[in-house]
């Protein structure tokens, strides 16, 4: 993976803060988004995504703090006087215009001629393999061809940074996946910085250099999505962000980097130490499903004994419902594949739930 | 015309906030000087005294309102005693009013209705039937009434021809004329708000109400019309508020007997009482009154809205 | 009889109802439209069908008043239509895309009065005001009137229009280096376009019908169609009334139709 801190910054949001009347949309949120990242801001619908989107874009002013394109301030700036350009959740492509017209609209706003727009329209229509649709109008065309349309009127003025409002929410299931593909080539081959919202974590995932965690007007984690899915900082984004098992344990004793802990029921076992973890807390373990894994007799010493109480198959993998004796519940995903180590057992059997090395990630709130 | 202050939508743009005032500039100006100061300023006429050839002089006075209200006799210096005459023109325009205002709910709340249920289709070409005719000039459909209703018009006619009456029915020139203009004029004001409240009503509250033993008219009485009350009180302020001021039903189809209040004011500027003052304190009690019912039913929605 | 089905929704006798309606609010403009082509001078006996009235219309004793009368009314209604429209258009898009302000409220509030203050009450207020300053009557004062009394009719459909329209196509113009003039010019006039129209159109209309305000404000000898109407039909209903009855019911059913078409096409779309 490239090292995105290496290139310069695109877009640096300081202490941002947004305030409506008597609700803070945003809550002194910084970050810094780099040259010819895809970059995703990440979160449940209300947690500020796409405020922070707006403000950056223009369409809201800054209550407090400062936002920098390429190091220049542009809190002052309106609109249309900004580098950036928006492809919208509803596209908010013109109904009275053409498609050739509307991906020209941005470059005879900035004062070519209009047969250069049109020329440069087709070039970019033509990237988004929709030429043969540039005469008709965009009530004509369908979703996903809108969605396009859309989104090569936002690139046609080779913007510095495109700013892209949940562009792919009001497509189908497969229509989606792979206009996801197609916008990270698009990113890889403009060199252009996306900033992408979405509340969908699986698409997050798929397209993003690195992503923003956000919720309730915070940013609660920073990093790839490998960093934020295996490390999550905190019990939000480890339940935002896939599955999980989220289970209380109790820390026993903090050593060179290891934590000793046990659950309820008096299940012990050793984790990674984080951080702000001591001996005698209550905290937070987060074990991702697929990193637990079923035996009949224990492996090693941290195991816990158990019945299976459900089986659930949804094609690519099995979910199974463990009930520890005295404990918690457990959630364990092993994929449908004869080659995996892990095999189904019947209701009411007695089993036993192993971790893989490092799956349990402990969490401080 | 309704009452509410309803600025229409919860839109929060703000893209051409920078513009706003100028934008509005034109119609504050407009409006300002050619509404607005011409009604303060009628007010102001009605505490002047009138000039015996029809103008003012310009001092303080009550009598505009006290000849409304007070009989003082011949020369003005008998002890007042309540005078009817003004009074019962205005009670007369208030019971015409809501006469009509009566027969266009009776006819129009089920057309209204009836419209709701058709296909949603057909709904947009029988509103358009409803709408046509509030855009003929009211001066020609109150002028066609009176051609219909004439003695000697089509409809005795029609009635006498076919047998039904033997002699013809006298309409012209009646209280029943009057009101059956004001409905006339008036009419689609009473449907569209009806019909706009019964669009939106869910048939699925008439089920219930079936499935739990109402009968098809304790539907109608119990669940239908309290869901479209407040269409039904739209409509009847936009039936009676026009009615109570009109002119041209009760001038073309009423005669001198059935004055209402708007002849009553035309007279004070056209005719030959000229008494500007006492016509603008006349219109200033009419816009009372319709200030008042507006107000109340502003209030009441906003109760309702909650 | 087989079963019907028991539907809820419809109630007996209001198909009649609705029918009995239709034929009150069209039965008197029927009668009159056939009565305008009978070729008789009584207007009480039918004598077959004529275009005797229309023909002495345009050139009969009274054909000098009336066309002096009805180029009035269109002048007025294409001046008073036109400027209350413009006017119209820049209230709604202050107060629908201003964003919130102290004097929203109060705009509107100030643009609904004619709508509010009964018609005889304005039109005496008119009177009394260009009285005051000392402007003689005539048609300067009506066209005022009618600018002002229009206002309210145009702004009706446009702000309708203009709140089915979302504020981000603004704004992605706006986004794609439009400055605001422009947006406004490029994107959202040419999107209001049909409401813009429609408001125009019934402006035009209720200026052309108007009687009440035109008459307290007109100068002695001035005439609108309506006003010269109604002069003559207090002598009597005479059969060239009729005809021109007829020929401007047919400008309104017109006029409303058209409005009507275009709001319908674009909810099509």
């Amino acid at each position: 993976m490239q090292l995105h801190s290496d290139r310069p910054i695109a877009v640096d949001v300081r202490d941002a803060v947004k305030v409506y009347g008597d609700f803070t949309a945003l809550k002194r949120v910084s970050l810094s988004i780099h040259d010819n990242e895809f970059f995703t801001l990440l979160g449940p619908s209300g947690c500020g995504k796409t405020t922070l989107l707006r403000m950056i874009a223009g369409f809201e002013d800054v209550t407090e703090g400062s936002i920098a394109l390429f190091g220049e301030p542009i809190a002052a700036l309106p609109p249309h006087k900004r580098p950036v350009n928006t492809v919208f959740q509803n596209y908010a492509l013109f109904p009275h215009m053409t498609v050739l017209d509307n991906v020209g609209f941005g470059l005879e706003m900035l004062g070519r001629s209009k047969s250069e727009a049109r020329k440069r329209a087709g070039e970019v229509l033509d990237m988004v393999q929709l030429s043969q649709f540039s005469s008709r109008k965009p009530s004509q065309l369908s979703g996903g061809q809108q969605q396009r349309v859309a989104l090569a009127r936002a690139l046609a003025p080779q913007p510095k940074v495109l700013l892209l409002d949940e562009p792919l929410s009001a497509l189908d299931l497969k229509l989606r996946k792979a206009m996801q593909l197609e916008l990270k080539h698009l990113q890889r081959e403009t060199g252009i910085t996306f900033i992408f919202v979405t509340h969908d974590q699986e698409e997050a995932l798929t397209m993003s250099d690195r992503i923003a965690v956000m919720s309730a007007g915070e940013l609660q984690q920073l990093g790839d999505a490998r960093e934020i899915y295996e490390r999550p900082k905190n019990r939000f984004v480890a339940d935002f962000i896939g599955d999980t098992n989220l289970i209380e344990v109790t820390v026993d004793a903090v050593a060179e980097g290891q934590a000793k802990c046990h659950l309820g029921g008096g299940h012990a076992l050793i984790c990674d130490a984080v951080e702000g973890v001591k001996a005698g807390d209550k905290v937070h373990m987060s074990m991702r499903p697929e990193r637990l894994f079923l035996s009949e007799e224990p492996i090693a010493a941290e195991g816990f004994r158990g019945t299976v109480r459900e089986n659930i198959f949804i094609g690519t993998d099995i979910t199974t419902i463990v009930a520890l004796n005295e404990g918690p519940d457990f959630t364990i995903r092993a994929s449908n594949s004869s080659r995996g180590n892990s095999r189904v057992f019947d209701i009411g059997a007695e089993v036993v739930v192993n971790m893989e090395q490092g799956a349990g990630r402990l969490l401080t709130d | 015309m309704a009452g509410g202050a309803s600025t229409g939508g919860s839109s929060q743009s703000e893209t051409f906030a920078p513009a706003r005032y100028w934008l509005l500039l034109p119609s504050w100006v407009t409006l300002t000087i050619l509404v607005l100061a011409p009604v303060s300023m009628m007010m102001g006429y009605s505490f002047l005294t009138k000039e015996f050839r029809g103008g003012v002089i310009w001092e303080f006075s009550l009598s505009a309102y006290d000849q409304f209200f007070f009989d003082r006799g011949l020369f003005g210096d008998d002890p007042p005693v309540l005078q009817w005459t003004y009074i019962s023109i205005f009670w007369r325009s208030i019971w015409q009013a809501g006469v009509a205002t009566l027969m266009s709910l009776v006819i129009g709340f089920p057309t209204a209705y009836f419209i709701a249920t058709r296909p949603e289709k057909e709904r947009a070409i029988w509103v358009f039937l409803v709408t046509i005719p509030y855009w003929v000039n009211l001066l020609i459909r109150t002028v066609s009434m009176k051609f219909l209703l004439r003695d000697q018009g089509p409809l005795n006619d029609l009635l006498v021809g076919s047998g039904l009456l033997s002699e013809p029915l006298t309409i012209v020139n009646t209280n029943f004329a009057v009101q059956l203009g004001l409905f006339y004029s008036y009419l689609p004001f009473m449907v569209l708000p009806i019909y706009a409240a019964a669009e939106r009503y869910n048939f699925a509250l008439s089920e219930a109400a079936a499935d739990l033993y109402a009968t098809r008219w304790t539907v109608l009485r119990r669940i239908l019309l309290p869901s479209v009350k407040p269409g039904i009180v739209a409509g009847c302020i936009l039936v009676f508020v026009p009615s109570l001021g009109s002119f041209l039903a009760p001038d073309l189809l009423g005669g001198a007997k059935n004055f209402m209040i708007g002849s009553l004011i035309e007279e004070q500027f056209k005719g030959n009482a000229g008494n500007w003052p006492f016509g603008a304190a006349a219109s200033m009690i009419l816009l009372t009154l319709v200030m008042v019912i507006l107000l109340i039913s502003a209030r009441q929605q906003a109760k309702g809205g909650k | 009889m087989a079963m019907k089905s028991y539907d809820l929704r419809q109630y007996p006798s209001f198909k009649a109802i609705t029918i009995f309606c239709l034929f009150i609010l069209y039965a008197p403009l029927l009668v009159v439209t056939v009565y305008s082509f009978n070729d008789s001078v009584s207007i009480t006996n039918w004598e077959g069908v004529s275009l005797r009235w229309y023909a002495e219309v345009f050139t009969g004793a009274e054909s000098e008043k009336f066309k002096i009368a009805a180029r009035n009314s269109f002048v007025i209604a294409l001046i008073a239509a036109s400027a209350s429209t413009v006017m119209a258009t820049f209230a709604a898009t202050a107060i629908l895309r201003g964003g919130r302000f102290k004097l929203r409220t109060a705009s509107f509030g100030l643009i609904s009065l004619p709508l509010m203050v009964p018609e005889i009450v304005t039109a005496v207020a008119t009177l009394i005001f260009f009285n005051a300053i000392g402007v003689d009557r005539g048609l300067i004062t009506i066209l005022l009137a009618h600018i002002a009394f229009c206002i309210p009719f145009a702004y009706l459909p446009i702000s309708a229009r203009m709140q089915g329209i979302e504020a981000t196509y603004e704004q992605a113009a706006m986004d794609l280096y439009a400055t605001r003039a422009k947006a406004f010019t490029r994107v959202l006039l040419p999107l209001m376009m049909p409401g813009i129209i429609s408001g125009w159109l019934l402006a035009f209309i209720v200026s052309l019908d108007d009687f009440i305000i035109t008459n307290f404000v007109k100068g002695a000898g001035v005439e609108t169609l309506p006003t010269a109407i109604f002069g003559s039909v207090k002598q009597g209903i005479k059969p060239n009334i009729m005809a021109i009855s007829t020929m401007l019911l047919g400008v309104s059913v017109v006029m409303v139709t058209l409005s009507w078409l275009i709001s319908r096409r674009d909810n099509n779309k």
